[in-house]
C-alpha cells in the first residue's frame, strides 16, 4: 500500500498569495534616472523586481509589500515611495 | 556558477515586508542552483514559506521539526549517495534551530562527514515564536526573555562562537556572510555546496519586527554591523581564516542607535559604561580577525 508521508505541495505554489494587498507604500521607477545596476533586483526580498523588454526595471505590484528597500537602497534615487490611494 | 537571475524562492511568501531573512533565502539559492535539496529546520523561514498548501521553494524542499534537520539531511546525503545522484544538499535553519536547539544533530552530522551544507540565517533570537534570546543574540540586546528594565540592560551573554564550533569539528570550509554583501554571499554558498565534506555558512540577516526597525533599513542596518565590527564577515578553510572582509570601522554606537532593542542604551538615559562594553567586543573582533583599514595620518 502506498503511503502518503506529510504534506504536499506543488513548487512554487505561494504565488497564489498576492502579497501586494498588504502594501501601504508603493515604489514607484523612474526610468530616466535608473542607470540600470540592478541593484534594486538583487535585494528586493520579495524577488518581484525585474527587466521588461525595454531592459527597464519594473515590480511585480501583485507581490510587491511596499517595505521601501529597493528605493532605500536605489543608487541613482530612481525610485520613491508614495502612498498609496486604495 | 552564481546564477543572479534564477529565481528559486518565490513571490508570495508571507515574510515581513523587508525581511532580512527572506533575502537571504533568496540569495542562498541563487548561489546554489537547481540541482539543490534543501532541508529546513523549524523557524521564521519554515513558516512564512509553507504555510500550508502552499510554498516558496521551487527546489525539493522537506521539513521535520525544530532540532532534527541536520539529521534528516544526513538520511538525505546517505539515499542520494547510495542512488548514485549528484543534487547537493543543504539545511537551513535560524540561529535557535543552530546555536542551541539543533546543535546535538549538527555535531553528528558534522562528525560523521556528511557531504552537506548547513546554512545558518542569523537574526540573533526567536523571532518566530515572539522575540525570545538564543544563543545567537548579542550582548545588552533586550528580548521577551531578557527584557531591559530597571535590573538589567538586556542580554547578559555574549554571542556563542558557532562558525568556530563547527570549523574545530574538522569542517572544510566555515564562512560567514551578510545579506548586505549579495555577490559574497552567493560566491560563499556555491563555495560551500562544492567542497566535499560538512561546510557551515552563517548569514547576518537583520529582522525589522525583532530588532524594531522600519524594513527599508533591513541592507544599511546589515552594512552597519560589518562596519562596525559587531559582525565579521570571514572565510575559514581546513579551520584557518582565509580571507576577511576589511573596513574603515565606525562607533557601535551608530549600529545600535538605529534599533529598539538597543534603545535603553541612550533612554532615558545614556549608558556609557555598557556602550563602552560593546565597543570593546567590536574592538576585540578588529584585533582577532584585523578588519582595520589603517587611513594615513594627514
Ligand atoms: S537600483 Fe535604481 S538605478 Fe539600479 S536598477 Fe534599480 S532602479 Fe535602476
Ligand atoms: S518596495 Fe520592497 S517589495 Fe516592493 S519592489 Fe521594492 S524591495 Fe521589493
Amino acid at each position: 500500500m502506498a503511503l502518503a508521508v506529510g504534506c504536499r505541495a506543488r513548487p512554487g505554489k505561494a504565488r497564489d498569495n498576492k502579497t501586494g494587498s498588504w502594501r501601504v507604500f508603493k515604489p514607484s521607477f523612474d526610468h530616466e534616472k535608473c542607470t540600470q545596476c540592478g541593484t534594486c533586483k538583487t535585494i528586493c526580498p520579495e524577488g518581484c523586481i525585474s527587466e521588461d523588454t525595454d531592459g527597464k526595471f519594473i515590480p511585480d505590484y501583485q507581490y510587491c509589500k511596499g517595505c521601501g528597500l529597493c528605493a532605500e537602497e536605489c543608487p541613482g534615487e530612481a525610485i520613491t515611495m508614495k502612498q498609496e490611494e486604495k | 556558477m552564481v546564477n543572479k537571475d534564477l529565481e528559486l524562492f518565490d513571490c508570495g511568501h508571507r515574510a515581513c515586508g523587508g525581511c532580512g531573512a527572506a533575502l537571504a533565502a533568496r540569495l542562498v539559492l541563487k548561489g546554489a542552483g537547481t540541482n539543490t535539496i534543501v532541508v529546513s529546520a523549524t523557524g521564521c523561514m519554515e513558516v512564512f514559506s509553507t504555510p500550508y498548501p502552499e510554498t516558496a521553494w521551487k527546489v525539493p524542499w522537506i521539513h521535520s521539526l525544530f532540532e532534527n534537520a541536520s539529521a534528516v539531511a544526513s538520511g538525505v546525503v546517505a539515499s542520494l549517495q547510495k542512488q548514485g545522484r549528484t543534487e547537493k544538499v543543504i539545511v537551513m535553519g535560524g540561529d535557535g534551530a543552530t546555536f542551541d536547539i539543533g546543535m546535538l544533530c549538527i555535531s553528528g552530522a558534522f562528525e560523521r562527514g556528511h557531504d552537506l551544507t548547513y546554512i545558518c540565517y542569523d537574526n540573533e533570537a526567536y523571532m518566530n515564536t515572539g522575540i525570545q534570546r538564543s544563543g545567537a543574540t548579542p550582548y545588552d540586546a533586550s528580548t521577551t526573555t531578557s527584557p531591559a528594565g530597571s535590573c538589567s540592560f538586556g542580554n547578559k551573554r555574549p554571542k556563542k562562537d558557532m562558525p568556530q564550533i563547527l570549523a574545530a569539528h574538522g569542517a572544510p570550509y566555515v564562512a560567514t556572510a551578510s545579506i548586505a554583501y549579495p555577490m559574497d554571499l552567493m560566491q560563499k554558498v556555491e563555495k560551500a555546496i562544492n567542497t566535499p565534506g560538512p561546510c557551515y555558512v552563517q548569514l547576518h540577516a537583520p529582522c525589522c519586527t525583532g530588532w524594531g526597525f522600519e524594513g527599508e533599513q533591513t541592507v544599511a542596518i546589515a552594512k552597519l554591523a560589518i562596519e562596525t565590527g559587531l559582525w565579521v564577515n570571514y572565510e575559514m578553510i581546513d579551520g584557518k581564516v582565509t580571507k576577511v572582509k576589511k573596513v574603515v570601522r565606525k562607533p557601535v554606537e551608530e549600529y545600535l542607535k538605529t534599533q529598539k532593542r538597543f534603545r535603553h542604551l541612550f533612554k532615558p538615559k545614556r549608558q556609557d559604561a555598557e556602550i563602552a562594553a560593546i565597543q570593546a567586543i567590536a574592538d576585540k573582533n578588529a584585533e582577532k580577525y584585523g578588519i582595520d583599514i589603517k587611513l594615513k595620518k594627514e
